[in-house]
């Protein structure tokens, strides 16, 4: 016969066990307080924040329970465990079992004070709690306190400061987190926090919670008195032990479970919050996942045992780092190494005992997190490399393998370059065939010829095959027609005043007569940006897409694309992009990630008389071809987003109206979040603006193609104009000393971004020197290619054939 | 057996560009070097039949706009560690006007 199953509570540690468990061996009934499915509760910070919807965080729905045939009571709370005649209780009726299982969690700690069960007095344990929490939010001029400056109080605190409310927080103890965090890293903590507006207060006693039909303020026993329409109740957890109390069940902080998860009655286990073991209640996942995995492992008649995991501490507070893991008290034979820099914020410290790691506290930069925990749970031996521990494994000479070894060890068939599926045997081959250095290697086998990421890998092979016989490549020529870098042949232009690529050759020494597909796109370029007014655009020395102001396809189609300021469209320009996708038969219409419609197998001929119809109707080339600015993406802020804090759609139109046209090194995307949600995506763009109440983040160098890579901080001002100013200084600033094809964020991390700095932000006198040349240059290039493109004399000069035989055959 | 036929006027080409003529068997890029010399190759890239009369001309040669192959105008030959080549025609400039030899042209339509 089959086991019938009853479990209560539908929390994230019966859903695991449920997951983890062979249900078609059993005849399962869940029962859930909460009239809804299974979702990860941890994730109910970043739901208060707004930073993601409930129905993100649901890990086990309806249609889930129904597939592995358990049957579910959701909304039904059980009242009573009849331990002699094996049933559970509801105001339902009565469910028999066979086995049984109790996962009720906790519930939030109300302190016991005057008040706490006033309406407006909440916990932070369910969605409730959080739309309970969200209405408060909803009210003018909103307070919130937060009693309880732990993990879960500071989420709260955070997400409630992000929905703008005007947040205070109650802590009890001397610092916040102490449980996890020293009292250094519990300062750097506070004053994080209270940099973004949010009132600390520690050594607070509540004294009693004030209101009449509803909370109106928090006492303190020392007098004070915090304002406040919502109370959020984050002083600790307290597990849900009633049933088994009731039912005569050993009880200490938490139901007592052995190491199976079975408690001291037959065929009657626990798991979760509501637990105990070895004098531990567990409040972090990870451990009550692995109870999971026991309690399921016990159910099925298989031996395990819990033995309780070093867990670590991270708080999901957007902007800050902070990591915790072990054991961090002083004691007698403890030693510690610390690490601070005040200026940046950021503080380190290991704990160590017999040379070995026993706890770490990190603050500000947490990236070699996983290396400190990874030598504390394997209790690894640290004397040897105790003197650069603490900068973590960039720091260890001996923990880094020799890229050369690395290579070495590579078999021939390991694919070097992924672009053209070259493997290192060919490149070896080519080595000793005589190819030397990497442009040999790269003419003859096409390794690195694409995007160059392996270009370095190349060279590896190069140095483990010839040997002493390498030689570190000397600073290369841009390609095989010149030994000049870009920075050697820019500054030549300028200080030569070099007008033309045939004056540029001359006087460089160029070694072929008219220089190749690499180095003619990028002298033009440099010409066009160093002199504007006196250069003429060389269209033979552009790539097909710029000549022709178009994307080509791979079936020598191209795409057209309209600009769309900022992302806004009406009827009218949509119309006539419909009616020309169907004049021109355009087989397929995409829209872009920059906000944009992409029109795509358009043939060539037929590009003119497309741009004349779409100009017809006030649109404009959007450059989705170029090597300038590409998009400037918004989100739609003030205007209608009852989070914007800004104009970002009117600021994102303005930024592009000002800087369309213009050519650059490599393109240029911008755009403008309305406020630190960024649905625009602000922080991987070439410059990136982030509204907030008080005026506007700019950030600059982010990437997000080939490299995954966040913008940098570039100033925070309070006015659109000085917005404008920086986006525009910047370009100018990019657009005259980067390399060509080098993105922004690679130019940044060749000149720095302190210099650029100190160029665009702190001299205003040459902030203003580059905007007003980049009006210069904007002055002949603020202007529609495709309006210019579509006169006549183009169609005779360029776009129709040059003679058509087939007429001829005919004959 | 050569058959020329006047295409087009030299200065219809641009410097370092092309152009193109239709055939009945496809299209035939038109190149003008820096120096002022034409040539005339199939306007398909061995490689994925890109059009190369869109690709930079530099010295004798074109790159294929699509993937960089570079192909040499006067023998139809790709360069470098690529292989493959494309048909080259006859073509000449008298007087300022480019003559194209349309014997191969027309014998394959015919054929």
């Amino acid at each position: 016969m089959t086991c019938k199953l009853v479990v209560i509570g539908a929390g994230m540690a019966s859903g695991r066990m449920l997951e983890e468990l062979d249900t078609s061996a059993f005849d399962i009934t869940l029962f859930g307080a909460e009239p809804r499915g299974n979702y990860n509760r941890i994730l109910l910070s970043p739901v208060l924040a707004g930073e993601q919807e409930f129905n993100e965080i649901i890990t086990h729905d309806a249609a889930w329970y129904a597939e592995q045939g358990i049957t579910t009571r959701f909304g039904e709370t059980v009242v009573k465990i009849d331990k002699k005649k094996k049933l559970v209780v509801t105001p339902q009726g009565t469910t028999p079992y066979d086995k049984l299982v109790i996962a009720t969690g906790s519930a939030s700690f109300f302190i016991p004070v005057q008040g706490n069960d006033l309406p407006g007095v909440v916990g932070f344990r369910d969605l409730d709690d959080v739309e309970a929490m969200l209405a408060a939010a909803g009210k003018t001029d909103p307070k919130a306190v937060v009693i309880g400056g732990g993990l879960l109080g500071l989420e709260a605190a955070a997400a409630l400061h992000k929905q703008g409310m005007e947040v205070t927080v109650l802590h009890l103890m001397d610092h916040l987190m102490e449980r996890q965090l020293d009292p250094a890293a519990g300062y750097l903590l506070q004053k994080e926090l209270e940099g973004r507006g949010i009132n600390v207060v520690c050594k607070a006693h509540t004294a009693a919670i004030l209101g009449k039909d509803h909370v109106e303020a928090v006492l303190l026993e020392e007098g004070d008195l915090f304002p406040a329409d919502l109370v959020v109740m984050a002083a600790g957890i307290r597990p849900e032990t009633r049933l088994a109390i009731d039912a005569s069940i050993r009880v200490e902080r938490g139901i007592w479970v052995d190491d199976a998860m079975q408690t001291t009655a037959e065929d009657i286990y626990a798991l979760g919050e509501c637990v105990e073991h070895d004098t531990v209640v567990y409040g972090l996942v990870a451990p009550l996942f692995d109870m999971a995995k026991v309690l399921a492992k016990t159910l099925q008649g298989q031996t395990a045992a819990f033995v309780p995991p070093m867990v670590s501490t991270k708080l999901k507070v957007t902007g800050v780092d902070l990591f915790s893991v072990g054991d961090f008290a002083e004691g007698e034979g403890r030693e510690e190494i610390v690490f601070r820099d005040p200026a940046r914020g950021i503080y380190k410290r290991l704990i160590l005992r017999d040379n070995k790691i026993i706890g770490v506290v990190m603050y500000g930069d947490t990236a070699d997190s996983g290396w400190f925990f990874d030598k504390l749970k394997s209790g690894e031996d640290i004397s040897e490399i105790r003197e650069t521990l603490i900068f973590g494994p960039a720091y260890q000479g001996g923990e880094m393998m020799d890229p050369l070894a690395l290579v070495a060890a590579m078999p021939d068939s390991a694919e070097i370059c992924g672009c053209n599926g070259v493997c290192k045997g060919t490149i070896v081959q080519a080595i000793q065939d005589g190819a030397t250095d990497l442009g040999a290697i790269k003419a003859v086998t096409k390794a690195s010829a694409s995007c160059g990421s392996c270009s370095g890998l190349v060279e590896q092979v190069l140095a483990v095959t010839l040997g002493d016989d390498f030689q570190a490549p000397a600073p290369a020529g841009i390609c095989a027609c010149t030994d000049h870098s870009h920075e050697d042949i820019r500054r030549i232009i300028k200080s030569q005043q070099l007008k033309s690529i045939p004056a540029v050759m001359q006087e460089m020494s160029w070694k072929t007569s008219c220089g190749c597909h690499i180095c003619r796109p990028a002298l033009n370029y440099y010409l066009i940006a160093e002199f504007p007014l006196d250069y003429a655009d060389d269209l033979q020395s552009r790539f097909v897409n710029e000549r022709n102001h178009a994307n080509i396809q791979k079936d020598g189609t191209y795409s057209v694309v309209p600009r769309m300021w900022g992302g806004i469209t009406t009827p009218q320009e949509l119309r006539a992009i419909a009616d020309a996708a169907e004049k021109y038969n355009v087989p397929t219409i995409h829209v872009t990630g920059g906000q944009r419609i992409d029109l795509l197998g358009v043939q060539r001929q037929d590009l003119p008389a497309m741009w004349a119809d779409l100009n017809g109707a006030g649109l404009v080339s959007g450059h989705a071809y170029s090597k300038g600015l590409r998009t400037v993406k918004t989100c739609v802020g003030s205007d209608h987003c009852r989070f914007g804090t800004q104009d970002s759609t009117g600021l994102g139109i303005k930024l592009e109206k000002i800087l369309w046209g213009s050519w650059t090194p490599h393109k240029v995307k911008l755009a403008v979040s309305g406020c630190p949600r960024n649905c625009a995506e602000a922080t991987c763009k070439d410059l990136g603006v982030i509204c907030v109440d008080s005026g506007y983040q700019v950030s600059v160098a982010g990437a997000a193609g080939m490299e995954l890579k966040q913008t940098e901080a570039l100033a925070t001002v309070e006015t659109e104009q000085e917005v404008i100013d920086l986006a525009v200084a910047f370009i100018q600033l990019y657009r005259e000393s980067a390399a060509y094809l080098d993105r922004p964020y690679k130019w940044v991390a060749k000149v720095g971004l302190g210099w650029v700095i100190e160029q665009v932000v702190d001299d205003a006198e040459n902030r203003a020197a580059l905007c007003e040349r980049f009006e210069i240059s904007q002055s002949v290039y603020r202007t529609d290619p495709w309006a210019e493109q579509a006169k006549p004399e183009y169609q005779t000069n360029k776009w129709a054939t040059l003679a058509d035989l087939t007429l001829e055959a005919a004959q | 057996m050569t058959s020329w036929i006047d295409i087009a006027a030299l200065d219809d080409v641009p410097p370092r560009g092309a152009r193109v003529v239709k055939t009945a068997h496809g299209c035939v890029a038109i190149f003008r070097t820096a120096q002022d010399r034409v040539y005339a190759i199939d306007d398909a890239c061995p490689h994925k039949k890109g059009p190369l009369s869109e690709g930079i001309v530099h010295g004798t040669a074109v790159t294929c706009p699509l993937h960089n192959w570079v192909i040499d105008l006067q023998t139809g030959m790709a360069q470098g560690a690529d292989e493959g080549h494309v048909n080259t025609y006859e073509i000449k400039v008298e007087n300022g006007r480019i003559l194209l030899d349309s014997t191969r042209l027309m014998a394959r339509t015919a054929a």
